[in-house]
């Protein structure tokens, strides 16, 4: 009797099992829009290098709205970069096919080393795509800095209770169903503010109508994983000043291995010298030792 | 300070007065103008000074970090490097409480101070470098847990294996505060506090490897790989144990007279015991780094001036010092044991600081040259360790032996 209990308990567990296993194999081959739809949908904008006319006037727009001093603008054949009292500079390149404009800012990544390196979780992806800085939370340890592929994190040295610095797409802004101000206010309509999917769509689309125009790359649609900023343009981009150097790979991905092995290490290593010492203890150590000392 | 012979009486004393004990214990003993106080008093002050400067002005006030580059001399110094250099209590004590050699059993306890207090003036260091400080509780509280962070991992672990080295060092805070049913106690929880000293040290010594993976575009192909955890831990272990000859040697002629006579003798054979576990070790790692070296194909970045540094590092500061190693070892030579354990510090040094300095961000046109105020505070917190140091080891039992009632407790 007991047996076939057994058997037959066995048997409805195989079963129950393989049907769960089929279910929801099921489900997600026969939908996948389903699969995606799941995914959160990012925001961002894409720059149109061929659209912008250097009027810097996202910069004044940037610095208002993140009250930040207003941008000076003296020499256009400098290459500025972002810092504590700027979040984003368009530069002037002379390229192969004249002069270009680049805005620079946070990429703001899918997956963002800034917000994996955090160790209180200031830096934070947030589910419409903006990776924002909490000032609550960080403690200043500029170790996003040290980890940003892009070096976009930039830090107040000369305050006593320093910021970060850096683009976080208008969050509060987003917040309120507006757009990011540079994108609403941009006058040549070089900044297209829309979702992931949307902008890689349309950059696809402006790229196969006008291949003559475009260089039939999207920066920032693989790079680093991919990242809310993207970017099209005339040239080929370390033309602009890009970094080539970036991997596809997401930056967080360095790092999984190691912490991944953390856990059976702290779990592992102490039986294991707990059996070494078992292993290597001299019987009646204590007696020895005592007569060896006095 | 040359006295230790009053010693029975103050016992007498203590057991009736703890509080005036530890009141009297307070004052200085020995003499105040010796060349070591003479230099280290003005650079302590100017240090506070600095300090002082840091928090009222802001870090950019008194430190050559840029945007660029993030992480200075405070970190790449004081902690990365000075962390390697505070493996010898892991090593040491895994030797001796898990392994039950104990030959090496009378440096054990100087060993596991001076890590003791090198990780508390480190976190010291550390909270100078940190821009907001006091959100530091975060990381504790559990505010918010950024577990993915390597850094997190890291900090807890510091901080856990900090209370671990206090309970290891423990025993004798008791013998010396005479509490014995405390030292019963203390003693027991030894075996513990060692299984997961050595479990967090080798976790948080491979973690500040860890912390540099993500900076891969930033480092030079050289030094950066994928196996910087590793090679982080294994040269915390050679590190480590230099650090212990080298330390050991300067405190047992400082405090010899703490010592007894059998002592030389004794210490020698230590020593000739360590080389070769330096030697060992050091042929481990300069074995990894050939090997990566191979594997990334880094070749083409040998003849070139990073490429000289490289070899500068590798060739005279590990393989120098490793086969100096093995030839003591062989000829007893325990001068030439001292020279090499000085070169392989200076070898560690020179890794950690290419790894978070030099090579780090080295083709950025703006190169960061520390501040003489950054050197200043590194040496303001190296020598108030090494006064505080010098406090315990002439007042409790770290050097000297342990009373007589304190030795079943073992």
């Amino acid at each position: 009797m007991k047996k076939i209990d057994r058997r037959f308990f066995l048997k409805a567990m195989g079963v129950t099992a393989a049907t769960l296993a089929v279910g929801t194999s099921k489900t997600i081959a026969s939908d996948p829009a389903q699969e995606v739809g799941d995914l959160p949908e990012l925001k961002g904008i894409l720059f149109d290098a061929t659209k912008c006319k250097g009027c810097h006037g996202c910069e004044y727009d940037c610095a208002w709205e993140h009250g930040l001093t207003e941008p000076d603008v003296i020499d256009e054949d400098e290459h500025r970069k972002t810092d504590h009292t700027r979040r984003t500079v368009v530069n002037k390149y002379n390229t192969s096919k004249g002069k270009v404009f680049v805005k620079t800012q946070c990429m703001n990544c899918n997956d963002p080393a800034c917000g994996t390196a955090c160790l209180t979780e200031a830096m934070y992806k947030t589910k419409d795509g903006s990776v924002i800085w909490r000032e609550d939370k960080c403690m200043g340890c500029r170790y996003c800095m040290v980890s940003c592929p892009f070096e976009m994190p930039k830090f107040e040295y000369h305050s006593t209770n320093p910021k970060i610095q850096k683009c976080d797409m208008c969050y509060h802004l987003q917040q309120q169903g507006e757009m990011p101000a540079c994108a609403y206010n941009c006058p040549n309509e070089a900044l297209y503010f829309g979702t992931r999917r949307e902008l890689i769509l349309e950059a696809n689309k402006r790229i196969a109508e006008n291949p003559d125009l475009y260089y039939p790359h999207i920066y920032g649609e693989h790079e680093a994983g991919g990242s809310s900023w993207m970017y099209i343009s005339p040239v080929p981009f370390e033309e602009l000043g890009f970094n080539t150097k970036i991997q596809n790979k997401s930056y967080p991905a360095l790092t999984k291995g190691f912490i991944s092995s953390i856990a059976p290490v702290d779990i592992l290593l102490p039986a294991t010298l707990l059996g070494i010492y078992e292993a290597t203890k001299k019987p009646k150590s204590g007696t020895h030792e005592k007569e060896e000392l006095s | 300070m040359n006295k230790a012979a009053p010693q029975p009486l103050y016992l007498d004393n203590r057991e009736n007065n703890t509080f005036r004990f530890i009141l009297n214990e307070l004052k200085p003993k020995g003499k105040i103008f010796t060349p070591f106080n003479i230099i280290s008093i003005p650079v302590i002050i100017t240090g506070l000074i600095i300090m002082y400067i840091r928090f009222t002005q802001g870090i950019g006030s008194v430190t050559n970090l840029s945007q660029e580059v993030p992480w200075g001399l405070w970190i790449g110094f004081d902690v990365v490097t000075g962390v390697a250099f505070a493996g010898g209590a892991y090593v040491l004590v895994f030797m001796v409480y898990i392994l039950n050699l104990e030959k090496y059993r009378p440096i054990v306890r100087v060993t596991v101070l001076n890590g003791f207090l090198a990780y508390l003036f480190y976190s010291a260091a550390l909270l100078l470098d940190l821009g907001r400080p006091l959100n530091i509780i975060n990381v504790i509280i559990g505010n918010n847990f950024g577990v993915s962070s390597v850094l997190f991992l890291v900090g807890w672990h510091f901080l856990l294996y900090m209370l671990a080295l206090l309970l290891e060092f423990s025993p004798a805070i008791a013998e010396w505060l005479n509490a014995r049913k405390a030292h019963k106690f203390l003693s027991g929880l030894t075996l513990a506090a060692v299984i997961f000293g050595i479990t967090l040290s080798v976790l948080h010594q491979s973690g500040i490897g860890a912390l540099f993976l993500m900076a891969k575009d930033k480092i030079h192909p050289l030094w950066y790989n994928s196996y910087m955890p590793l090679m982080f831990v294994v040269s915390s272990v050679f590190g480590g144990i230099s650090m212990v000859i080298l330390e050991g040697s300067i405190s047992s002629k400082v405090f010899e007279y703490q010592l007894d006579k059998d002592h030389h003798k004794q210490h020698d054979s230590i020593l000739h015991g360590l080389s070769k576990i330096c030697a060992v070790g050091m042929f481990v790692y300069f074995f990894m780094q050939i090997l990566v070296f191979v594997h990334q194909q880094n070749m083409p970045y040998l003849f070139s001036p990073m490429g000289y540094w490289f070899m500068l590092e590798l060739l005279g500061f590990v393989l120098l010092p490793m086969l100096m190693f093995f030839q003591s070892y062989r000829t007893h030579n325990i001068g030439m044991i001292k020279v090499a354990s000085v070169l392989t510090l200076l070898g560690i040094v020179l890794n950690r600081m290419n790894i978070s300095i030099i090579a780090f961000q080295y083709d950025a046109a703006m190169r960061y040259v520390p501040t003489w105020q950054e050197f200043i505070v590194t040496f303001t917190i190296i020598f108030i360790e090494i006064w505080v140091l010098r406090w315990i080891i002439t007042r409790m039992p770290v050097l000297r032996k342990s009373p007589d009632w304190a030795k079943s407790n073992h």
